[in-house]
Order: structure tokens, then C-alpha cells, then sequence
């Protein structure tokens, strides 16, 4: 609970810092409106703020679930056959040398400005992060305790399923924080490209009608939503693993 | 506690075996007598645990304990020495292993995780593992050593005790280990190694720290091995 404090303070500080750089500067309200004018905007079109981020929210846990899923999946086949290694892997990592920003246009062209392109967006820029990590957790697997299924008669099978999965779910749950955290960029790149609705379709049409306040309103909106959305899966993750010592003390 | 009645000597013939550029091993021969304990003695990196190993690859189904407990720390002392069991496929034998974490001593802390255990406490539920997979022939690869001498002490009794009757090597730098634990006592050093075995006192092993002759030995022993 002290770290909620904390975050009220900062974001008191940062609040006010803005609200004095305001009114120092005299800069105009199309560029860089007040807090207070933000929280104006922010009370005024509340449910309309609300309706489009429960359009970005359905995305990115969409995103999530599905990338998320498909990360796994991945890394599951690259730890335990051979040759997807060989031939996979090196295409998953070209894969990520192309820009998913330069891809939003594409998906949009095929899935269409619905759901369906952000979903998509979403789900290429998570399944990495996942994958890479579980990967790496399942291949790092202590060798003594290879050495002792193999002693105890297990099969490759047995041995992922009971040795390398339980013991891989801490890395697993590194690429989820990641993915997690950047899971907002995929869905709202997709909005800007082209979409009906949503957080960063808001944004774009504010921006076209210079409702500066409006903007930063839906960016306000977005931020809370990845915080929010990042403390939950934390909190998840943690209860899914509870065996992991906890060495960095939060309370220090 | 029906254990298996171990029949068979292991033997390792003329083993040669490269390591690093020279012979780690040049023509070694080995027997290990079946039902005995056998204590492989010797300075670290001299090959104690590929000599091990060799005998893994001879004979047959083993159970091994290693210097770590390797216990998961996602599974509780129950869950962790039924580990052979699940890893297998079979139906782990729950009851089995209840009653011998009571009998040594871990009737409370059945449902712990590791980290909620003392390193004695861990290390005991790795023995039980390696009894739950009751097995005739069990390689320990210096399970003791991690263990501070009163509950090594107290861990060796145990050993012994639960392990009678099967065939077991246990490999070890500790001079006082393989004399109280040993039926056959063997010092390996060189490079090739050769093994060379060491008289023991009468008694039978566990042997008591206080029997004369043991802290003798203990002294010529190290000498030798530190020379």
C-alpha cells in the first residue's frame, strides 16, 4: 500500500510541474493543455473515454491471451523438438527484424478495421518476449536434475512436462511481465493505422480537431489501463509461482 | 521395508577414458561387491564421480543422490520424494513415502517446501527420494557434504541404516565419512588414477568415531591424500 502512496505523490509532483509550466510559459492550450484542463476533458467525455477503452482494453487482453498462448506454445516445440530449433528458430528471430509498425498497414488491409487487425498487432509484438523467455528457461533447466530423471527412468516427455515446465515458469513469467507492458503499443499502433474505434482511434480523430484536452485525456486513460493491467499480471504471476524467493525485498 | 537383494557384483574392466587431453583413466579396474557399502575416496578432479558414472552405465537400475538435494522447490517433502514415480508415469506410492519421512524425523513437515526446510531436513527428504526408488544399487556422489558434522553425523547413521543390504558406492573427500560408512574403503589419486584399497578397523560400519584406530587412520589418510 505504501507504493500506492508513492504513485499518488509522484503523480501529485508531475501534476503539479505541469500545471506550473503552464502557467509559466503561457503556452497555448492547443499545444499542451493544463492538468486541470485535461481532468475537465476527462469528466466531460467520461463515457465516451470509456466506451473506446473498453473497445483497446477487449484488444489487449485478447492480445494477451492469444499471444501469450501462442508464446508458449512455441517455446514448448523449440525446447523439445530438435529440429523446429534448427529451422524455427532462426525464423522467429528475422521475424522480429521487420517493424510491426510497418506491418499495422497490411494487417489492417487483410483483417479489416475491426478488432481483428489490433488483436493480430497485439498478439506479434507479445508472443515474442514470451517465447523468448520460456524458451530460455526450459533450455536452462539444472542439470542435476536432468541427471537425476534420467537416473529415475523418465521420458523426454515426463521430464519436460514435471522438471522443465514447473522449473521454466519463473523466465515465462519475465516474458509475460514484458509483454504485458508493451502489449497497449500493438493495440493502439492498430488503432492509429485504422480502426472504428478505440483509445488510439480517439486520440487521432482529437488530434484532427484540435481537442488537445481530449487527447491527453485518452492518453490519461491509457496509461492507467497499462498500469493497472501490468500490477494485475504481476500479482498473478506471483501467486502462479509462489515458490520464487523473493530477494529483492520490496520493502527495503 | 522389503529391499531388494542385491546379487550381482558391478565390475568396471580396463576403462580408459580421456579428459582434457590426458588419461583420466588407463585401464581401470573396479569391482563393486554387491551388498556392501564401497567408499571411493579421493581429491577433487581425480575422476571419483566419471568412475561413477561408469558404474551408473554398468549396472543397471541405480538410484543417485547427489551433493545437491536437488529437492523442487515448487513441491513439498511428500510431493519430492515421490518425484521417480511421477516421472515415470506410475502411481506414486504416497503412503510409502509418508511413513519414511516419519521415520526420519519429517512426519511434520510433510507438506513443506524446500526452502521452508533446514539444509539436514532437505537433504534427508533427498535420501528418502532415493529410497522410494528402491533400487539394489545406489551411487552417492558426496551427499553429506553440504551438511555442517553434526547432522552429517547424525545423516550418515541414517544412510546406513535405511540403505542396509544394497549395494551402494558413495564417493567422498571426507576421510572419516568413508571410514565410518566403508565395508571397502578405496583411495583413488593419479592421473591415470589407480585405486588402492585401505585397511579398516574390525568393527562394523557405522563405526563409532570414539572405536581406536579410526582417528588414527583418519590422520594417515589425509596425509596421504594431501601429500
Amino acid at each position: 500500500m505504501r507504493a500506492v502512496g508513492r504513485l499518488i505523490v509522484t503523480a501529485l509532483v508531475v501534476g503539479l510541474a505541469w500545471q506550473g509550466l503552464v502557467m509559466l510559459t503561457g503556452v497555448e492550450p492547443f499545444i499542451l493543455p493544463g492538468p486541470l484542463a485535461v481532468f475537465e476533458a476527462l469528466a466531460g467525455s467520461f463515457g465516451l473515454l470509456l466506451a473506446h477503452a473498453g473497445t483497446t482494453l477487449a484488444e489487449i487482453l485478447l492480445g494477451l491471451a492469444l499471444g501469450a498462448l501462442l508464446g508458449a506454445v512455441s517455446a514448448l516445440v523449440l525446447a523439445h523438438f530438435r529440429p523446429a530449433r534448427r529451422w524455427l528458430l532462426p525464423v522467429l528471430v528475422a521475424s522480429q527484424a521487420v517493424p510491426v509498425f510497418a506491418l499495422a498497414p497490411v494487417l489492417v488491409l487483410w483483417l479489416g478495421f475491426g478488432m481483428a487487425s489490433k488483436v493480430a498487432m497485439a498478439v506479434l509484438i507479445i508472443f515474442f518476449p514470451v517465447t523468448a523467455a520460456f524458451y530460455d528457461g526450459l533450455v536452462r533447466t539444472d542439470t542435476g536434475w536432468l541427471d537425476l530423471a534420467r537416473f529415475m527412468g523418465a521420458s523426454p516427455w515426463r521430464t519436460l512436462l514435471h522438471l522443465r515446465v514447473p522449473a521454466a515458469l519463473p523466465a515465462c513469467a519475465s516474458g509475460l511481465r514484458v509483454a504485458t507492458a508493451v502489449a497497449p503499443i500493438g493495440a493502439v499502433v492498430g488503432e492509429w493505422v485504422g480502426a472504428s474505434a478505440g483509445l488510439g482511434y480517439l486520440m487521432l480523430h482529437a488530434n484532427a480537431r484540435m481537442q488537445v484536452d481530449l487527447m491527453f485525456a485518452a492518453l490519461l486513460v491509457l496509461a492507467a489501463m497499462a498500469l493497472a493491467l501490468y500490477f494485475t499480471v504481476d500479482r498473478l504471476l506471483r501467486l502462479a509461482a509462489p515458490w520464487q524467493p523473493e530477494s529483492r525485498n520490496t520493502n527495503r | 521395508m522389503g529391499v531388494m537383494a542385491a546379487v550381482r557384483d558391478i565390475l568396471v574392466e580396463e576403462a580408459t577414458l580421456a579428459h582434457g587431453g590426458s588419461l583420466l583413466f588407463d585401464r581401470l579396474n573396479f569391482r563393486l561387491e554387491a551388498g556392501l557399502w564401497t567408499c571411493l575416496l579421493g581429491p577433487s578432479g581425480v575422476g571419483k564421480s566419471s568412475l561413477l558414472r561408469l558404474v551408473a552405465d554398468r549396472g543397471g537400475p541405480v538410484a543417485y543422490m547427489d551433493q545437491r538435494d536437488l529437492l523442487l522447490p515448487w513441491a513439498d517433502a511428500l510431493g519430492n520424494a515421490t518425484l521417480g514415480a511421477r516421472l515415470r508415469g506410475e502411481r506414486p506410492d504416497t503412503e510409502r513415502a509418508r511413513s519414511l519421512l516419519v521415520r526420519v524425523g519429517l512426519g511434520d513437515a510433510l507438506t513443506a517446501r524446500p526452502a521452508a526446510l533446514s539444509g539436514g531436513m532437505r537433504q534427508r527428504v533427498a535420501l528418502v527420494r532415493t529410497l522410494m526408488e528402491d533400487r539394489p544399487t545406489v551411487l552417492m556422489d558426496e551427499p553429506f557434504s553440504g551438511l555442517d558434522a553434526i547432522t552429517r553425523h547424525r545423516a550418515q547413521n541414517l544412510a546406513r541404516e535405511l540403505l542396509a543390504g544394497r549395494t551402494v558406492l558413495l564417493v567422498t573427500h571426507d576421510p572419516l565419512e568413508a571410514l565410518r560408512l566403508g565395508d571397502r574403503v578405496f583411495v583413488m589419486t593419479g592421473r591415470p588414477a589407480r585405486l588402492e584399497a585401505v585397511d579398516l578397523p574390525a568393527a562394523p560400519p557405522p563405526r563409532d568415531v570414539r572405536e581406536t584406530g579410526i582417528m588414527a587412520a583418519q590422520g594417515v589418510l589425509l596425509a596421504r591424500l594431501a601429500a
